[in-house]
């Protein structure tokens, strides 16, 4: 059974090179952006002025309005994820395939901040009017304060035109809660100004005249037609919900990455060679058997990589590779255990159950430890090395999986005939 | 059982080379990467049918005439240069990348721009990490071999443990300084990774074989055929001499990825397979020779005592 699991394991693995594999089975690895080359950009949110409690959804939401900005390049699986790093958030955006990380930047950078400030309790509508007639742009920035009111509570903007002026305006429809949300900021600030910050700059200061319940606002900030048009295409492709600044920037090269793919995985192979000749060679018939274990568990491990599916890069690659160094120990310690048996004078039948029971606890033991540790690296860790803890950690888990259960089934199923032959190749001397 | 009387040479030989790691960080210390520093890290691959990589000195004359700060030029690979500079912004980089084509046709460029904050965040996280490990490692084994407590606490097999976790630490970090300070070779968060692997490998082992020593232990409590109950030093002896095959065996398949790794992997992770081999030798070496005789040394001391 376990050798039919694993043939069809292994068939999943490499089935898009087959012609006659039907569609719903071809499913390719998620490479990263080392294995294929691509861009991986990393920015700080400024969650300062929202409050803990609304801190995950206003990340979400950022997390989405970059992803349809992102879309925007036509990449297959972007992967953009929001990240806590201490007490900041952190958005991390990994293009494979793209190679113009000037224009990556451009694009997610020209995704508008929209937020909507009031009057700061202590500063009159007089104070203001000095601070605007001075041209005091840093004065009239410091007397508003910032209110629930962002980029994240609209759902559409439109251009319009002034009917007296004939100049160009942004209208805005807010959603429900930004409807309300508007509603509560409109009834309270009557004959007081309410800014309409872009990017951190004021471009219109209206005063409220009534409570606004319709929610929708208009901007009128002397726009040409060509920069109000191009507003309302940002605005609609989502506006961000919290600023965010760029503090790590990473490309590499289509040719890079695929030679790290090719290096990665050439390593593999003879490295599964190596350990497949060194067991043969030192166990003889439980060495052959630990090494069909070991492919079962192979085909398998990538078959989870490709369902779950798990980003692969090569750090994440590495620590597979490892894992597979790592695999081996439980069934060492099991042939070393079942050998000492033999010797004793046991039985073969005996000697294998006894040598699996007493290796038990030292696998479990030495395999909690390994665990542990990537449990750590995988939650304290940068991206890679969450990638290296997260195949190294699932590794494990599978490994002694299959060390209790594939190697021990193949031994058992194997015929014990008491000879001396057999004795051999099970190591007795 | 000659492997725990040997255990006075043991012991010197890892302190000499203990002393030796820890004099080499001192005077070299250890080169960071960007990743811990901050930075751009810039490589250009030429493309060989199109002449090949320009001259080292021309690249230098070049990158010198945009006055970045310092700059480091490196060749990379056959037809490439990494050029490492400070931290820098979009427009500079195009700068670099720009002066490059301009000297021979360009097939690949990889850039790679860290933050300070970055910087900081990844080295504090990386301590925090490596006492995290530590600590539940001390946590755990004392756990597990919580039944044991004669003829020494199980707390000290933790401890022992930890001990021969820092000798298993300090002689890659002495490595790579040495390889810092001759051949240029940076530490980046692959490194503490791996310095973090062999904590978790080489605890493995150690493990294995304190595990046989719990079962001798109870095995032979009651008096052995000769009619004289096994003293401890025995008993480690034994176990020792019992997992010895197995400890050198897994360790040599994990080797055996290792090395094809360092040798045919990517540039990426060659020198973190380097690391993880140097740690992982050193690990094996220390479960048999230094973990389990110091569990010898300190009954006997206790013993003294009483």
């Amino acid at each position: 059974m376990f050798i039919i699991l694993g043939i069809l394991a292994g068939y999943f693995d490499i089935a898009g090179s087959f012609s006659f594999t039907p569609d719903f089975l071809k499913r390719e690895f998620s490479l990263g952006p080392d294995l294929q080359g691509g861009i991986s950009l990393e920015y700080k949110a400024d969650t300062s002025s929202i409050p803990d409690s609304e801190r995950s959804d206003a990340m979400a939401g950022l997390r989405d309005i970059i992803e349809n900005r992102v879309n925007l390049f036509g990449v297959s699986e972007p992967i953009i994820q929001v990240k806590k790093r201490g007490d900041e958030d952190r958005l991390i955006v990994e293009l494979a395939g793209v190679f113009d990380i000037d224009n990556a930047i451009k694009i997610i950078g020209e995704t508008p901040y929209l937020e909507f400030q009031t009057l700061k309790t202590g500063v009159t509508i007089e104070d203001l009017q000095k601070k605007q007639d001075a041209q005091d742009l840093a004065g009239v920035l410091n007397s508003f304060e910032a209110t629930k009111l962002t980029g994240r509570f609209l759902q559409k903007a439109r251009l319009e035109y002034d009917q007296t002026t004939l100049e160009s305006t942004v209208g805005l429809d807010f959603n429900n809660e930004g409807r309300d949300l508007f509603a509560k900021i409109t009834k309270d600030n009557i004959g007081k100004p309410v800014a309409i910050f872009l990017d951190g700059v004021s471009v219109s200061i209206p005063i409220v005249r009534e409570e606004i319940k319709e929610g929708q606002a208009v901007i009128s900030g002397n726009f040409s037609r060509t920069e109000a048009q191009k507003l309302v295409r940002n605005l609609n492709s989502g506006a961000l919900p919290v600023p965010i600044s760029l503090i790590k920037e990473e490309t590499l090269g289509a040719y890079l990455g695929a030679d790290t793919l090719s290096r990665m995985l050439r390593a593999g192979l003879y490295g599964l060679i190596g350990v497949a000749l060194f067991l043969i060679f030192f166990y003889r018939l439980p060495g052959l058997i630990a090494v069909v274990a070991l492919l079962i568990y192979t085909s398998l491990a990538l078959t989870l990589f490709k369902l779950i599916p798990i980003y692969l890069t090569s750090a994440g690659i590495a620590g597979f590779i490892l894992s597979i160094g790592m695999a081996v120990d439980a069934n060492i310690l099991i042939f070393e255990r079942t050998k000492e048996e033999l010797q004793k004078g046991k039985s073969l039948a005996i000697a294998v159950e006894e040598g699996f029971s007493r290796a038990w606890l030292s696998i479990r033991d030495s395999n909690a430890s390994s665990l542990i540790t990537s449990i750590i690296l995988f939650y304290l860790g940068s991206q890679s090395v969450a990638g290296f803890a997260l195949t190294l950690g699932l590794g494990i888990v599978l490994s002694m999986l299959s060390a209790i259960t594939i190697t021990r089934t193949f031994l058992r199923a194997v015929e014990f005939k008491e000879n001396s032959l057999m004795r051999k190749l099970y190591g007795a001397s | 059982m000659g492997l725990v009387r040997i255990r006075k040479f043991s012991y010197i030989f890892s302190i000499i080379l203990v002393a030796a790691s820890i004099v080499s960080l001192a005077f070299y210390g250890l080169k960071f990467g960007i990743d811990f520093t901050g930075g751009s890290l810039i490589e250009a691959q030429f493309d060989p049918t199109g002449g090949g990589r320009p001259d080292i000195n021309i690249v230098r004359q070049k990158m010198e005439a945009l006055d970045f700060g310092q700059v480091v030029i490196q060749p990379a690979g056959e037809v490439g240069f990494s050029i490492r500079t400070r931290e820098l912004s979009t427009d500079e980089r195009q700068k670099i990348t720009a002066e490059l084509s301009g000297l021979g046709k360009i097939k690949d460029v990889s850039a790679n721009t860290i933050g300070p904050t970055i910087g900081q965040e990844l080295r504090s996280r990386s301590i925090w990490a490596m006492a995290l490990v530590l600590i539940a490692i001390i946590l755990y084994i004392a756990f597990a071999f919580r039944k044991v407590s004669r003829p020494i606490s199980s707390w000290f097999y933790g401890i022992f443990a930890v001990v021969a976790l820092f000798h298993d630490v300090f002689i890659p970090l002495g490595v790579f300084s040495l390889l810092g300070h001759f051949k240029g070779v940076e530490v980046d968060t692959l490194f503490v990774t791996a310095i973090l692997t062999v904590l978790g490998f080489s605890v493995h082992d150690t493990i294995v074989v304190f595990d046989r020593i719990r079962e001798n232990l109870t095995l032979a409590k009651p008096a052995s055929p000769a009619g004289r109950k096994e003293t401890f030093e025995e008993t480690v002896g034994k176990s020792l001499n019992q997992t010895i095959t197995r400890s050198i065996n897994t360790s040599l398949t994990v080797l055996i990825v290792l090395t094809a790794l360092f040798f045919l992997g990517a540039e990426a992770t060659k020198y973190f397979a380097l690391a993880l081999i140097i740690g992982i030798v050193a690990g094996t070496y220390s479960s048999i020779f230094i973990a389990s005789p110091l569990l010898v040394t300190w009954n006997n001391y206790r013993e003294k005592k009483i």
